[in-house]
């Protein structure tokens, strides 16, 4: 493989340099901190005549998507980009969205939901979204957000997928970062990226409806083929994953892990927080901790199969939750690993911790000291990791 | 269905023969929508992309897996026709320019309903005209939220019976007078900007040809006679929009870069409001002097 | 497409075929049906104008009439027909 040069960016304007090199033809963003930077620097390649696309300076989050909704059903590839208030203002479309196999691709620069606003980074954003329907993805660092951004529209307008996709940038940690990343070259990502064929469009050489209502006669059925759907995609995005490993030599997997060979203990993070956590593991390791790392990248489909496999053998998971689901008992990612296992013959112990809200820095240290404790765990444990009182 | 061909004889033949809105939709017998709805679309045309509000409209045109339309459709929610025409209207140029879709010109046109236009729809509606997508949006003002039950919308006139604006013991029905959106309209600064009636169907064919020749944003405010919520027998809905504006309460006009201009003459004098009142149940309970307070105000303008 | 499984429904829930309202007689609503006088009649095309379910077409005379599969009879045809050449009567 040829030697690529490394260029050293903001991330946030390589996801948009990465999305300039995708051939979007309707772009509507809303600006919103921390996602501001990816939304302008799109609109100077625009400018510039660097990627044709109608970018479009909708006047609200709701009508960004609205406007990505209408472009793709009539073909265009659509894109758009948002985080925290922006993101639960679109939230009434989201489920539209999957449900007519509108194929949108939109970077999330997560951020926490208001009150009280907070405009640093955590996945409280993300969380109501579980239900949407679209397929979500989580990087780590400015690599992955190239990389995964590329290969967006390659999973969602596969024609056995068929469906939006997010891809998630913590906020600030990840998007404000500078990081040196490589860019494949414009030829290879359009011999990567097919046309966008859809499987029905708008236009008056084939009328047709699209978004009829639906009565309990085929209602149902409707709902069940959004969970098939979604669900049969997981094959489809580790086969591009795959492709992108063979040409590009960088591999992507559902999970991810991180020295977890006979480890006794297991954390499981998401996001950029995944790669504090490897340094983590290290220091523990020295100390003696038998500790691994597993990194869920993909959020959903939820790869339940994947996750056994990669913590095989473990006795005990310590989940990190960068968000919070008041009234649960748990954080988010705790309750779905934990229903993974229910129907297991042997379950690990499983503890969490709530971290790193609010963009609360989250050190080395403090997943040593996590790892330690989560080495004790007797049984199940709930807790809020360096909150006061 | 044969085509009509014999009726050149009276009726302009101007009238686009095609129907693109099919039989078998159920809106309620005589509903002045449907019949807007209907007449609209002969002036828009085969080549024409609908971004449906939900609604009267979209409910009683696409249960699933039937649709009234003959045209290509889409409804996404209630308050984004507007944004999602606009979507669609970015999407056909990015096709267009890039070769992918032929050179053909294709309208994009949103409709809504009173409240998806004036109420929860306004957004939308003013950050898409605002832009200047070449899109038409039709508002079909039927006075109310309609589908969900006759509840009072920003366009319900003045001392109107509805169902969240009920006249009782310390209520004489809707509070406030129609909210103006045409006007809001023109300061959008927009190519066009038209009130219609299909009760004068020559100049609302005519009014949506000229706005879908025009480069830019037009916006056309429809007046929609619902014998339903207006609690009126159903074969008085074209009599009673023709007393609208006899009255002069709903006048039809049109305005072109900036330029006002009466299309339908109005009676001189104008006929009592009383006789496009007291045709309506729902203005049933008004006194006497309520009645003199919106014939005060027709009188103003 | 009653009856239909969770696979054989469209992607995206798109309806394919246009005008496909036209499988529902809405003419079993009505209660009241337009009879027509055609030594009165003008053939003007009013009514097929007026008519919000554009069921009204034109024979090989010229006549005007409403396609009582379709026809809910709100009667504007009626109401509105120049020379009274339609009346609404009471169905069955």
């Amino acid at each position: 493989m040829a030697k690529r040069k490394r260029i050293g960016m903001e991330v946030a304007l390589a996801a948009a340099e990465a999305v300039g090199m995708c051939n979007v033809d309707v772009a509507a963003v809303y600006p919103i901190t921390p996602q501001s930077h990816i939304a302008e620097h799109l609109s100077e390649l625009v400018a510039d005549g660097k990627t044709d696309t109608e970018y479009v300076t909708v006047e609200s989050e709701h009508t960004s998507m609205s406007v990505c909704i209408g472009a793709s059903a009539t073909g265009a590839r659509a894109y758009t980009a948002t985080c925290a208030q922006g993101l639960m203002l679109m939230h009434e479309l989201l489920p539209i969205a999957s449900a007519m196999r509108c194929p949108i691709v939109m970077s999330v620069a997560n951020r926490p939901v208001n009150a009280p606003l907070n405009i640093l980074s955590d996945h409280s954003d993300i969380m109501p979204q579980r239900d949407s329907g679209w397929i979500v993805i989580f990087s780590e660092n400015g690599q992955e957000v190239v990389d995964l951004t590329l290969m967006a529209y390659r999973i969602a307008e596969d024609k056995d997928v068929m469906l939006p996709v997010i891809i998630c940038i913590d906020g600030f940690i990840l998007t404000h970062m500078v990081e040196p990343m490589e860019f494949p070259d414009q030829k290879e990502i359009d011999k990567f990226l097919p046309d966008y064929k859809p499987y029905a469009t708008l236009h008056p050489d084939k009328p047709l409806t699209m978004g009829a209502f639906a009565m309990p006669d085929f209602f149902p059925q409707m709902m069940k083929a959004k969970d098939m759907a979604l669900l049969n995609s997981k094959k489809t995005i580790v086969k591009v994953w795959d492709e992108w490993e063979r040409k590009f030599g960088r591999r992507y997997r559902p999970v991810e892990t991180y020295r977890t060979d006979g480890a006794e203990v297991i954390l499981v993070t998401m996001g950029s927080m995944s790669e504090t956590a490897e340094l983590g593991v290290d220091e523990l390791r020295d100390k003696g901790v038998s500790v691994g790392l597993v990194k869920i990248r993909l959020w959903r489909p939820f790869p339940s199969d994947e996750l056994k496999a990669a913590v095989k053998g473990a006795r005990i998971l310590a989940v990190m939750d960068r968000a919070v689901s008041p009234g649960t008992g748990g954080g988010p990612v705790f309750t779905d690993v934990k229903a993974v296992f229910y129907g297991e013959d042997s379950r690990p112990i499983i503890v969490n911790y709530v971290m790193g809200l609010g963009g609360i820095d989250v050190t080395v240290g403090d997943f040593v000291k996590m790892g330690e404790k989560a080495a004790k765990a007797k049984k199940e444990e709930y807790e809020f990791y360096g909150v006061m009182g | 269905m044969s085509i009509v061909e014999n009726f050149d004889l009276y009726a302009p033949r101007l009238i686009d023969k095609g129907e693109y809105f099919s039989v078998g939709h159920t809106a309620c017998a005589g509903c002045g929508e449907a019949l807007a709805t209907r007449l609209v679309l002969k002036g828009l045309g085969k080549d024409t992309i609908v971004s449906n509000a939900t609604g009267c409209l979209e409910i009683i045109s696409s249960r699933y897996p039937t649709t009234a339309w003959e045209i290509p459709w889409i409804h996404v929610a209630f308050e984004n026709a507007a944004a999602v025409a606009a979507g669609v209207e970015a999407g056909l140029k990015a096709l267009r320019r890039k070769g992918r879709i032929p050179d053909r010109d294709v309208k994009s046109v949103s409709m809504a309903g009173d409240g998806g236009t004036a109420d929860i729809g306004l957004q939308a509606l003013s950050g898409a005209m605002e832009r200047g997508h070449d899109m038409i949006h039709v508002c079909f003002d039927n006075e109310a939220y309609m589908n969900t039950g006759i509840q009072r919308s920003s366009q319900t006139p003045f001392g109107a019976w509805s169902t969240t604006s009920p006249p009782g013991e310390v209520s004489f029905g809707q509070r406030t007078w129609k909210k103006n959106i045409p006007e809001i309209m023109v300061a959008h600064n927009i190519a066009y900007v038209a009130t219609a009636n299909p009760s004068y169907p020559l100049d609302l064919i005519r009014k949506v040809e000229k706005a879908r020749k025009l480069k830019g944003p037009s916006y056309i405010h429809c007046l929609s006679v619902c014998p339903t919520g207006w609690r009126m027998d159903s074969s008085l809905t074209i009599k009673v929009g023709r007393l609208a504006l006899e009255t002069g309460i709903f006048p039809l006009y049109e305005v072109e870069n900036g330029k006002y201009r009466i299309t339908v003459d109005m009676p001189e004098p104008l006929r009592p409001v009383e006789d496009y009142l007291k045709l309506q149940g729902r203005f049933r309970h008004l006194t006497p002097d309520k009645i003199e307070e919106i014939q005060a105000r027709v009188n103003l303008a | 497409m009653a009856g239909a499984t969770w696979r054989e429904i469209f992607p995206g829930n798109v309806v394919l075929t246009p005008g496909s309202t036209k499988e529902y007689h809405t003419g079993g609503w009505r209660s009241l049906r337009p009879v027509y006088d055609n030594s009165k009649c003008i053939k003007c095309g009013i009514c097929y104008v007026y008519c919000p379910e554009g069921c009204v077409s034109q024979d090989e005379d010229g006549y005007f009439m409403a396609n009582l599969d379709y026809c809910k009879g709100c009667g504007i045809c009626a109401h509105e027909c120049w020379p009274s050449a339609i009346e609404m009567v009471k169905e069955g």
